[in-house]
């Protein structure tokens, strides 16, 4: 360290030119859009697109919102272009994020309005599937903020989600609904506290043991779906979870469908979301805890127990993440099929790195998947001229995007990832 | 101070002449992770009803269908080649440090790059069009793999998350291209891509025995390649930058190296090894493209790079190991009626014994020497 002079100033410029390339890309990723918009989706495009907002039966009905196509196309163009010339303004460091995410709104709405013209669908209904999906995308994330915040990488999710759905198809055909829902979230356990064994006992690369049991989930998984439910069905005929009315508040246009006329594993989600963020930033255990992510040596020092806390943490959010598993049965079709979570695991992480490992920035940002995952299944429906394989990959590429547009200044726990070796 | 020393001696001392403990380490311990493996194996069966004379006879059939006959030995290499093949990709991204997931992408999207050269270009001799379709694959993979080195080296997202959304979006990409008229055989409406033309299929190796045996030419593609990347790790600067940007990124910066572009062109390496694995099955087994023709190898290739240590000679070992449990699971599957996914079972705990160490000497503290449990950190 002595031969370096001043070593924060250098860093400080530094920093200072990242942070200006960044503005530029994003006013050139901003520019680009807005021309996307007006070529693709304004030019040539006629009649209105309605979204309809509420539903036949609906206590208060909703006028139907109706969107002049084209002139909402050239309006969201418009508007890009002047948030991405700001960008290569001096003032536009500021808000380069802001802008970002406010650019990519109008983009994905001016994209909508033009798969819509000249047709209508609910948005609504989107709304409240992209809330359902979100779901196990959301507890995932959930999970994974548990154990990196007390420093283990957790890769181990996606087995986690398709161990949960399996028990939940499994013990829900046998003992109904809520004993398979039980024992979902204690399968997850089991998992979380075998992967805390391994990494925090056994000192193994925690990729490599996350790795193991997706492979491992995955392998016992399938084993028994062809050895056993091939020919006994009934092992796999679970009960599904029916969505709960809450009085008064469903009934509210748009907001009481989306969010308060929906299954236990939404309300659960919610519940558990506020709650991790009220043990993590408000409990002294929660304190703790962050304090094993960011700095080990020194919880143990102050006399916290590290491998206790990482065991702890660790099954906890094997827990969530069995209960989020048991949605993809109990909480939709009620059977299981061979790899049925199909990266939503994977997904959950890159859902905890944009929401920078903080439970509801988590939440909000598998909200976003949920959308994506949703307007396309809506989009099929609408026959637009993009092929259905394109638009079925829309929630992947949000995925890369928002994973490399948003990851600059988040920053994961300080001992993330590493083995905790007690002195 | 001194007991540094001692320690950084006696390392050096270890790495000129293998001591026991490494010798505990390169065998015993892969040895028993194998037995546990297939004894776990034994209960998983026994819990679904399995009963032990079905147990003995599909363990019998899985050595049987391994290493039994020509037959057998054929499928073994068959099975292999693929995964040798890209999980030596996978195995350069370990050494500099990435984590590449997306290995089954990459070969699926190299494995259409060589059908489709495959099936185009008639009339061209087979000395020109075979490795035409195996560039082809390579250099499709390598560049679906440099887009998530490249989100990488830019912009920081992490090559775990890019890599498998880059997986999930390849499965749509085939059954896209799979549809497309020039693709799709005539005549057809399921997703099922024309036929590799003859001259750029990998010529079978043992058909003066039995014409049914599968053996092909990509065995010697997968043992060039091993080769190559031991060259290339060991025995060029390139290598050596490889792996000190993955041992200490920070110092391989001071050093002068360029991260971003060593990020990239690994990625891009691993990327084309997978699409050269894909080539393999299109152009040596298949002869066509189908959905999901990946068969799960990318994923295995992750296993294979970790149970090889992410050397090439390991990653070779590792993946006949793998070549021979595919190749007898299938055998299994026939003749005890056990569903072939109980190989990914053991693989799996294979996996885990051999990157638990320490719980295999716990398991088995007579296998050991006494030491051994304390002194290796």
């Amino acid at each position: 360290m002595a031969n370096i002079s001043n070593p924060a100033e250098p860093q400080a410029r530094k920093l200072d030119t990242a942070k200006v390339r960044q503005a530029r890309n994003t006013g050139v990723v901003l520019i680009f859009l807005s021309v996307l918009v007006a070529y693709a989706f304004a030019f040539g495009t006629t009649g209105d697109a309605v979204f309809r907002l509420s539903r036949p039966n609906d206590p208060w009905a909703m006028p139907n919102l109706v969107v002049p196509a084209m002139a909402f196309s050239y309006i969201a163009a418009a508007v890009l272009a002047f948030l991405g010339a700001r960008q290569f303004m001096r003032s536009g460091v500021r808000w380069t994020s802001l802008s970002m995410g406010f650019g990519l709104l109008l983009a994905v709405a001016a994209f909508l309005v033009w798969a819509t013209a000249g047709k209508s669908f609910s948005l609504t209904g989107m709304l409240q599937a992209t809330v359902v999906r979100a779901v196990p995308i959301a507890l995932g994330g959930l999970a994974g903020v548990l154990s990196e915040r007390v420093a283990v990488v957790n890769i181990a999710i996606e087995g986690m989600l398709l161990a949960g759905a399996f028990t939940g198809a499994l013990v829900g055909s046998l003992l109904g609904g809520f004993g398979g829902l039980v024992a979902a979230v204690a399968v997850g356990g089991i998992f979380g506290f075998i992967l805390a064994a391994l990494v925090v006992t056994y000192r193994v690369d925690q990729i490599i043991a996350g790795v193991v049991i997706n492979l491992f989930v995955l392998g016992v998984t399938s084993y028994v779906s062809s050895q056993v439910y091939q020919e006994h069905r009934f092992l796999n005929n679970a009960p599904v979870f029916r969505p709960v009315e809450i009085p008064f508040l469903s009934d509210i246009p748009v907001i009481g469908p989306v969010f308060f006329q929906q299954n236990i594993f939404v309300y659960g989600a919610f519940i558990m979301v506020s709650v991790a963020t009220y043990y993590l930033f408000y409990t002294r255990s929660g304190l703790r805890a962050r304090a094993v992510g960011e700095h080990p040596q020194a919880a143990d020092t102050l006399g916290i127990n590290v491998y206790r806390t990482r065991y702890i943490n660790v099954t906890v959010a094997g827990m969530v993440a069995g209960f989020g598993g048991a949605w993809f049965t109990l909480g939709s079709v009620g059977r299981f099929d061979e790899g049925m979570t199909g990266g939503r695991g994977y997904i959950g992480l890159a859902a905890m790195i944009v929401g920078r490992w903080h439970p509801f920035g988590a939440l909000m940002a598998a909200l976003v998947f949920g959308f994506a995952d949703s307007m396309q299944q809506k989009l099929a429906l609408l026959q637009t001229p993009i092929p259905s394989e394109f638009l079925a990959m829309s929630p992947y590429i949000a995925t890369i995007i928002l994973v490399a547009g948003l990851i600059g200044r988040a920053r994961p726990p300080a001992a993330d990832g590493q083995a905790y070796i007690k002195e | 101070m001194n007991e540094q020393t001692d320690k950084f001696s006696e390392k050096l001392l270890q790495r000129a002449a293998p001591g026991r403990v490494e010798f505990e380490d390169m065998v015993v311990v892969p040895v028993f992770a194998v037995i546990v493996a297939l004894i776990l194996g034994a209960v998983a069966m026994l819990a679904t009803n399995v009963d032990l004379a079905t147990i003995g006879q599909s363990y019998i059939a899985l050595v049987v269908g391994s290493v039994g006959s020509v037959n057998a030995i054929s499928e073994t290499l068959t099975a292999a080649t693929p995964l040798v093949l890209a999980s030596l990709g996978m195995a350069v991204g370990f050494r500099a440090g990435l984590f590449n997931i997306g290995a089954e992408g990459q070969l699926l999207i190299g494995g259409m790059a060589a059908v489709a050269v495959g099936f185009s270009f008639g009339g061209m001799p087979g000395y020109i069009h075979l490795p035409l379709a195996l560039i082809a694959g390579a250099v499709a993979g390598g560049l679906y793999a440099g887009i998530a080195g490249w989100l990488r080296a830019a912009t920081g997202a992490h090559e775990v998350i890019s890599t498998i959304m880059l997986n999930l979006m390849s499965y749509r990409l085939v059954d896209y291209f799979l549809r497309l008229p020039v693709v799709q055989r005539e005549g057809r409406a399921d997703p099922i891509s024309k036929s590799v033309l003859e001259s750029a299929e990998l010529p079978r190796l043992l058909e003066w025995i039995d014409p049914n045996l599968r053996l092909h030419s990509g065995l010697f593609v997968m043992l060039a390649a091993v080769l190559f990347v031991y060259w290339i790790l060991f025995k060029t600067t390139f290598g050596f930058e490889f792996r000190a940007s993955g041992a200490n990124p920070e110092a391989a910066r001071y050093a002068g190296m360029r991260s971003g572009l060593i990020i990239v062109i690994v990625m891009a390496f691993a990327g084309a090894m997978a699409g050269l694995a894909g080539a393999n099955q299109t152009l040596g087994v298949l002869g066509r493209a189908t959905p999901g023709f990946s068969a799960g190898i990318g994923f295995d290739a992750i296993a294979i790079a970790l149970l090889g240590r992410s050397h090439p000679v390991g990653v070779l070992m590792a993946g006949l190991l793998f070549g021979a449990l595919e190749a007898g699971g299938r055998q299994m599957q026939v003749d005890a009626g056990v569903s072939i996914d109980l190989i990914a079972i053991i693989q799996a705990l294979i996996i885990v014994f051999i990157a638990a160490p320490l719980l295999v000497r716990k398991i088995f503290p007579w296998g050991f020497r006494k030491e051994a449990l304390v002194g290796k950190e």
